[in-house]
């Protein structure tokens, strides 16, 4: 019996203390015409070493690619000590740290990473993690409209946020009768537009609680985040920062954003912690990290830790605050969320440790230079162009002159994941791509992309609409 | 003489300029072409230390843990069983985990197919007509079918129902999750057996209800004997019935919720499929569905088109309460339930719920017969049972949570207390099917010494634990005096 250690002398001598006949006969409270006799539909059970075959062989046919799609999942250099830390036991089967004495790793780990982040953010105070950065975004949403005391519901929501993040907090909002109102970007410089934002602002008379702003944004454009900020202050508005948590070792960290003075920075900073030393694991699972301002720790949803001091005096951690969660205050809860991604933030936690600040920025400086030289090398093949300009963090976009999905699928056929295709969610980009290289990439992986886009976009001269480009491999 | 104090924190095993230099780029270029103004400053407090700092720095921390690993965990609600290893070893094959979320579905065809054989199993399970395992938590599964059931009624033009029905015994997470999709909550009582209170139930229902939601078995540990009869009083009044699945590993192969009319149920992985629980998380909460409720969906879900599979999207399921992640959900959790699936299989699924009701009832037998007090002697127990220490605090001052703290000094993890909060002074004891008699009987052996030396030396249960890396902590002074965040001297 898999994972269960009963001998039938155990079975016997328990059931005699019970005073059943059967373990059937402790379900007798069960209505007997309910009981659906078992589960035939469920294959027969397979032992350790079957399913591994199995497993092992689904992973064989799905292989390796070669990476260059970005669009909120990045691939990064793991450092090998990060993982085996994680699965350790301790970390990997231990429940949420409700009994602080007997839960002081994951509690004293998880006041480290809450440093980190708000460090990383330039913020005051951290939760300890949500699902994701989509629900992260949903999340600081509900928290601005909570936080503005002008009772305004209505965020704008540039069309530079990553767009599942619109789509995830959409669903979340929805029923709380808040809602996300678009603002264009400049079609020159791939970033949110100043001007349209003002008109949008005038055009009602009606408040926002929010700006949200993306850093980089979802085209891997770089926000004039000072003036957007300073902006949605003046107007009485909430500013919730969306970043990379990777591009902050480079970038300028959320709490400084906007003019000095006594409301400098943004109020809320969320985003994924993915690239932080987590897999990319096809979609997860990631954590979702929040920090802000420490006038609004009350307002924020899910965990938080603090230090604290045991009867001896000794300093220790617990959870904290938590009137604002469903297991007290239930209906009246900051949120329903009763997790937060543990196990994806102790390994944020050691990752970002064994990089420190200078390995932090390297990685993103390698990230940036990397993605650079790569976009030097396709935009020297013909049919390659450009589409913003200005700034960007390793990640950008470029317009081919076929059809993307045929390029892409051409790609695929060379074991190359050429990009994301933007027109499924900007059709005025149909005919774009969102390239992202990280420092994983060298120079024989670039070149190798660059050789075969090429070689795919010559072949498509002059062949008939229709047929694919050549796929052989 | 006196040694120095140890650092506690990572932060304060730093020194400037030392590095884990194997761990970046040994040679980063300038990022010249990005303007100042839009560069970080100065750089983040993150720890500046070796390698060997931080991997000794982190194992040590984990040892400072109560894990499933290393001690029986008998939390009720919280389903603190084995995780096995190979479902960990397989769902962290290297191509799962450089599988990049949005690359094409005709990359990851072995992966899809393993996520789609997930959701036909979980079907067959609950007995449910579809599954979208979006949702990322079991709260998380909560709002994706109340927000299934609300778009139902809005589909209809029937937007009066404003109302969710809880009972009072319910996880926090159902009233917070209601309030989340707009809707208030009414809560009703429970009687002396258990049971939601019908005649309560039957006056709560009207016009206004959008839906019930109900935990079965119950928080209480037992099962509610007239389940039927109160989904359909819900039907009956034009509301849907939510099944919280938080504790169906105690019905495995007996009953399915499908077959008992439920409209939606939510399931938690990280309990009944055995995904590891990681200090608190990843979980993975799918919700599954009756027919009515198919359009509502969350999404992505994975569909199989001529043996080809591919996730629903937006265009598939224009019905769809939306998305509910930035890609598909806690994939990696799903994987490794998936495995713990394939390695039950149907009959070993049956015995989850047959072998954790054995070990709750004997353990509940055992622990009466030392002289404890259970909540509910008349009724058999699930898969976890309920202790008060009533008396116990009464007789000696000792409450339960002087008790629970001083349980971990006999290096068992505490049951879960204060919850239900309908019962004073409880313990609620959910051992799980893994565990052995030896195991269930030392834990007993512990509970008898605590009530004795809750009866003859009060004061040593009170400043429980002795022998934990910390004393009991001060949760008041941890809330009052906010220290979130680490500071340097």
């Amino acid at each position: 019996m898999p994972f269960i250690p009963h001998t039938e002398a155990d079975v016997a001598a328990m059931l005699a203390s019970i005073g059943a006949p059967s373990t059937d006969a402790l379900f007798d409270e069960i209505p007997a015409e309910l009981n659906c006799g078992g589960l035939p539909g469920i294959p027969e059970g397979l032992s350790e070493m079957r399913v591994t075959r199995l497993m092992q062989g689904r992973a064989a046919r799905d292989g390796f690619y070669s990476n260059f799609i970005g669009a909120g999942a990045y691939e990064h250099h793991i450092p090998a000590a990060v993982w085996p830390i994680v699965t350790r036991g301790e970390f990997y089967s231990a429940y949420t740290p409700y009994q602080a004495e007997a839960s002081q790793g994951t509690l004293q780990l998880l006041y480290e990473y809450q440093t980190m982040m708000a460090s990383l953010t330039g913020l005051d105070v951290s939760n300890a993690s949500l699902y994701d950065g989509a629900t992260a975004l949903a999340e600081a949403v509900l928290m601005a409209v909570r936080a503005n005391k002008t009772g305004a519901r209505r965020v704008l929501a540039p069309a530079t946020v990553h767009p599942r993040y619109l789509a995830v907090t959409r669903t979340t909002v929805r029923n709380q009768a808040i809602e996300l109102v678009d603002a264009p970007y400049d079609a020159a410089t791939g970033v949110t537009d100043l001007a349209a934002l003002d008109a949008i602002a005038d055009a009602d008379g009606q408040a926002y609680a929010a700006l949200i702003i993306p850093q980089p944004n979802f085209f891997g454009a770089l926000e004039p985040v000072d003036a957007l900020t300073d902006w949605a202050h003046a107007r009485g508005m909430l500013v919730i920062a969306v970043v990379n948590p990777l591009a902050l070792a480079l970038l300028k960290p959320p709490g400084s954003w906007g003019e000095v003075g006594k409301n400098q920075g943004a109020d809320i900073a969320v985003g994924d912690g993915q690239p932080l030393g987590v897999p990319m694991s096809s979609g997860g699972p990631y954590f979702g990290f929040m920090t802000a301002r420490q006038s609004l720790v009350r307002q924020m949803p899910g965990r938080i830790v603090g230090r604290t001091v045991d009867l001896d005096g000794q300093a220790g951690f617990a959870l904290t605050l938590q009137a604002r969660e469903q297991h007290i205050r239930r209906s009246k809860a900051t949120s329903n969320i009763c997790t937060n991604q543990g196990l994806l933030v102790t390994a944020a936690t050691i990752h970002m440790a064994l990089l420190g600040p200078q390995g932090l920025k390297s990685v993103a400086l390698e990230s940036h230079a990397t993605t650079r030289a790569l976009l030097e090398k396709l935009l020297a093949v013909a049919g390659v162009e450009r589409v913003f300009n200005g700034p960007f963090f390793h990640e950008a976009v470029i317009r081919v002159s076929s059809p993307v999905d045929d390029v892409l699928r051409a790609l695929r056929a060379q074991s190359i994941l050429g990009g994301y295709a933007l027109g499924g969610d900007y059709p005025e980009l149909a005919d774009c791509i969102l390239v992202c290289a990280t420092e994983t990439k060298t120079e024989e992986d670039l070149e190798h992309y660059r050789q075969q886009l090429q070689r795919i976009l010559s072949r498509r001269g002059g062949r008939e609409p229709g047929v694919p480009p050549c796929a052989y491999k | 003489m006196s040694l120095a104090p140890a650092p506690m924190l990572i932060f304060e095993h730093a020194h400037p300029g030392r590095r884990a230099h194997a761990q970046a780029p040994y040679h980063a270029p300038a990022a010249d072409d990005l303007p100042a103004d839009l560069l970080r400053q100065s750089p983040p407090l993150l720890p500046e230390t070796s390698e060997l700092d931080v991997v000794r720095h982190y194992t040590r921390l984990s040892q400072k843990n109560f894990s499933i690993d290393t001690q029986f965990y008998p939390l009720g609600s919280c389903t603190m069983k084995y995780n096995p290893r190979a479902c960990n070893a397989l769902a962290m094959l290297p191509q799962f985990l450089d599988r990049h979320p949005l690359a094409d579905a005709e990359t990851g065809q072995g992966f899809l197919l393993s996520l789609y054989e997930l959701q036909e199993m979980l079907k067959e399970v609950t007995g449910m007509a579809a599954v979208s395992m979006a949702p990322m938590a079991g709260a998380h599964g909560e709002f994706a079918g109340v927000a299934m059931i609300r778009a139902y009624h809005d589909a209809r033009g029937d937007t009066a129902r404003r109302e969710i029905i809880v009972p009072d015994a319910a996880h926090g997470t159902n009233p917070a999750t209601a309030t989340m999709c707009g809707y208030v909550v009414r809560e009703i009582p429970t009687d002396r057996q258990g049971n939601v209170d019908l005649e309560a139930l039957k006056a709560a229902v009207g016009p206004q209800t959008a839906g019930l939601m109900l935990t079965n078995p119950s928080t209480l540990g037992v099962f509610e004997k007239t389940i039927v009869e109160i989904q359909q009083i819900v039907h009956a009044a034009g509301g849907l019935s939510y099944y919280d699945g938080a504790n169906l590993n105690a019905i495995l192969g007996r009953v399915r919720p499908g077959d008992m009319g439920f409209d939606v149920i939510h399931m938690n992985l990280h309990k009944t499929f055995s995904t590891p629980h990681g200090g608190g998380g990843p979980g993975a909460g799918p919700v599954g569905v009756s027919q009515r409720l198919q359009a509502y969906l969350p999404i992505p879900y994975v569909v199989m088109e001529r043996d080809y599979y591919r996730w629903a999207e937006e265009a598939d399921v224009p019905h769809s309460i939306g998305r509910m992640s930035a890609f598909g959900g806690n994939m990696g959790v799903l994987l490794r339930a998936w495995v713990y699936a394939r390695m039950l299989g149907g009959r070993g699924m049956q015995r989850v719920a047959e072998f954790a009701a054995l070990n709750a009832n004997y353990l509940a037998a055992e622990l009466q017969r030392a002289g404890f007090e259970l909540a509910f002697p008349q009724r058999r127990a699930s898969h976890e049972f309920i202790v008060t220490l009533k008396k116990l605090k009464e007789e000696t001052g000792i409450s339960a949570m002087d008790f629970a703290k001083r349980l971990l000094d006999y290096g068992f993890h505490a049951p879960t207390t204060y919850f239900p909060m309908l019962v004073p002074e409880c313990l609620l004891i959910e051992p799980t099917e893994t565990e052995s008699k030896e195991t269930l009987d030392a834990f007993v052996q512990a509970m008898v010494a605590v009530k004795r030396e809750a009866e003859s030396q009060p004061d040593l249960v009170k400043s429980a634990p002795h022998k934990l890396p910390s004393r009991r902590l001060d949760d008041v002074k941890a809330a009052r005096e906010l220290d979130l965040v680490w500071k340097a001297a």
